[in-house]
């Protein structure tokens, strides 16, 4: 069967019709789609109007347990490395100092007997899993609603959430060893006072 | 040289002007902001690109021919620029009052072709030589059906000057000696000189002259290489056809040249069709809209009024222009020789006749 051809008057209907159709969307181009969250009514309703947004000034706001950026709030972290040990890209690296005294309790209660001298997570790697977020004991490491944060420089894209300057770190693990040189001094001398004792015993 | 000055002036503001426009009508049209961030609403982004554009290297490829590379973007925008030469913006200014001038911007247009040409072989690219063939064979087209739209008005008018075509389309018809008939018809004996307004344009003096028009708007597209004839520089096969060389202020003259060519074309359509700078509105009775929307030649109402009506109509032809690029798609290329030679050439011709025919009740 041969298709049947358009008239001339059709096609330039057609035409008509085009046109109409774009300079329809250019006089409602005065309606603009509001910043309104998915749990608006509305949200997925907009029979016309421009539908972007003027994004950095104004975004859609997102849902409140979306998986964004990780934080991690190091004054409530025991240090416990569940987190870099459930990451499937191994994306956080934690190197533990252990303290000589007790440092502190977190919010929860619980007793922080570590130092951080390295917290590091690297966005750039992270696969947002939020795996970390939920073996974390005392939900320190969470998910934030912060989803815009591109760097220049890709190294920008690790963040470090310690505390301690290098410098502070060094004091730290010099003091555990000197704690750790004299709690074996101390056995060493126990072991030899005992070993003494023992020999003018016998 | 004050006119060269002002044709400069008007040419720059009018193409940063339309540069903007098109990106935020293009937005619009598409349910998108468009540039927002240079200035209010994006005010000042084609000023910004301007000055980036001229901050730019300008690379010359190592195998192209220099000569004809670095002088194609001169030749362009000045046969451009030569044209508005002739165009008249209010009753008393006209940069050159040719007497044929009407012969030679239709001349000094199709200077344009050399240097797209030049700019596409002169680039020894495969693009940029596809583009500048295309180019050429295009706008030597339908610069046929586009002259013969234009004979037709010359022949209704019987002057090859821009600024007496435009005198004979208002209220003033009178200082040329011309007397209009509704319709352009004597017989029916209906006088509209004082009338003026729309009546006396030239698609209602002669009423066919508005298919010429649609003609004439329709080559004009093409020899202006906007969509939807724009295969010259068909992006998704071309690159940019034959500026794909071209960067920094090179590229900043072709760009220039393309909308000023845009401008040109429009204007040309007014001042041919839409009554050049004479007002729309026309005497009713005791209602002297006509006369109050038109200055005295060479004062300064008659120059603002002038200039006002005529760049008013203009922005309207180039809203639409721009609507087209954004509604329309590409012509094949097979389909664009069809539509310039089997249609509007055998209708242009056809419109030829009527015109002699229309010029003769004009006069009996």
């Amino acid at each position: 069967m041969m298709e049947e051809k358009s008239t001339w008057w059709q096609n330039v209907k057609g035409l008509l019709q085009g046109f109409n159709l774009t300079l329809r969307h250019f006089s409602k181009a005065r309606n603009h789609r509001q910043p309104i969250g998915i749990n608006h009514k509305d949200y997925f309703f907009q029979p016309e109007g421009l539908v972007t947004l003027n994004y950095p000034q104004e975004s859609l706001p997102v849902p409140d347990k979306g998986r964004y950026r990780l934080h991690n709030e190091i004054d409530d972290c025991i240090v416990c490395d569940l987190c870099a040990k459930v990451c499937p890209v191994n994306c956080i690296t934690i190197e533990s100092v252990k303290a000589t005294e007790e440092i502190g309790i977190t919010s929860d209660g619980t007793k922080k007997r570590l130092y951080a001298p390295v917290f590091d997570i690297d966005m750039a790697k992270c696969c947002y899993c939020g795996l970390c977020t939920t073996v974390c004991p005392t939900d320190c490491l969470t998910m934030t609603n912060v989803y815009d944060f591109p760097e220049v420089d890709i190294k920008n894209m690790i963040y470090h959430f310690t505390d301690l300057t290098p410098e502070q770190a060094q004091e730290k693990r010099e003091l555990l060893e000197k704690q750790q040189a004299e709690i074996a001094k101390a056995k060493a001398e126990a072991k030899a006072k005992l070993a003494a004792k023992g020999g003018s015993q016998t | 040289m004050l006119a060269l000055v002002l044709c400069l002036v008007l040419v720059l503001s009018m193409v940063v002007v339309l540069a903007y426009a098109e990106r935020k009508i293009a937005a619009f049209m598409q349910d998108r902001l468009g540039p927002m961030e240079a200035g209010p609403y994006g005010s000042l982004q084609s000023v910004l690109d301007v000055v980036k554009l001229i901050q730019k290297e300008d690379i010359v490829p190592a195998a192209a021919d220099k000569f004809l590379f670095k002088y194609a973007p001169v030749i362009i925008f000045a046969a451009v620029l030569a044209g508005f030469a002739v165009i008249p913006l209010t009753p008393a200014f006209i940069p050159s009052g040719t007497s044929l001038g009407v012969f030679y911007l239709l001349a000094i247009l199709s200077l344009d072709v050399i240097g797209l040409l030049m700019a596409g072989w002169g680039s020894n690219n495969k693009f940029a030589v596809l583009g500048a063939m295309r180019s050429v064979a295009q706008i030597v087209s339908y610069e046929i059906p586009a002259g013969l739209a234009v004979l037709c008005v010359v022949m209704i008018s019987q002057s090859l000057d821009f600024q007496e075509i435009s005198f004979q389309q208002g209220i003033l018809a009178h200082q040329t000696g011309t007397t209009n008939y509704l319709f352009g018809i004597k017989a029916l004996g209906i006088n509209t000189n004082e009338i003026g307004g729309f009546t006396t344009w030239n698609i209602f003096r002669a009423p066919f002259l508005l298919i010429a028009f649609l003609i004439y708007f329709i080559a004009s597209l093409a020899e202006s290489n906007r969509a939807p004839f724009d295969i010259p520089e068909a992006e998704s096969e071309l690159v940019a056809g034959f500026h794909t060389e071209y960067s920094g202020f090179r590229f900043a003259a072709l760009f220039l040249a393309e909308y000023a060519m845009m401008l040109l074309v429009c204007l040309v359509a007014v001042v041919l069709f839409l009554g050049s700078w004479n007002t729309v509105l026309p005497n009713l009775g005791s209602m002297k809209l006509a006369d109050w929307t038109t200055g005295q030649p060479g004062t300064l109402s008659g120059h603002l009024w002038g200039l006002f009506w005529l760049l008013s109509k203009t922005a309207i032809l180039l809203f639409i222009q721009v609507a087209i690029r954004w509604t329309y798609p590409r012509l094949r290329v097979d389909q664009l020789m069809y539509l310039c030679w089997k249609v509007l050439t055998p209708v242009a011709l056809g419109l030829v006749i009527i015109a002699a025919f229309w010029r003769l009740w004009m006069v009996g």
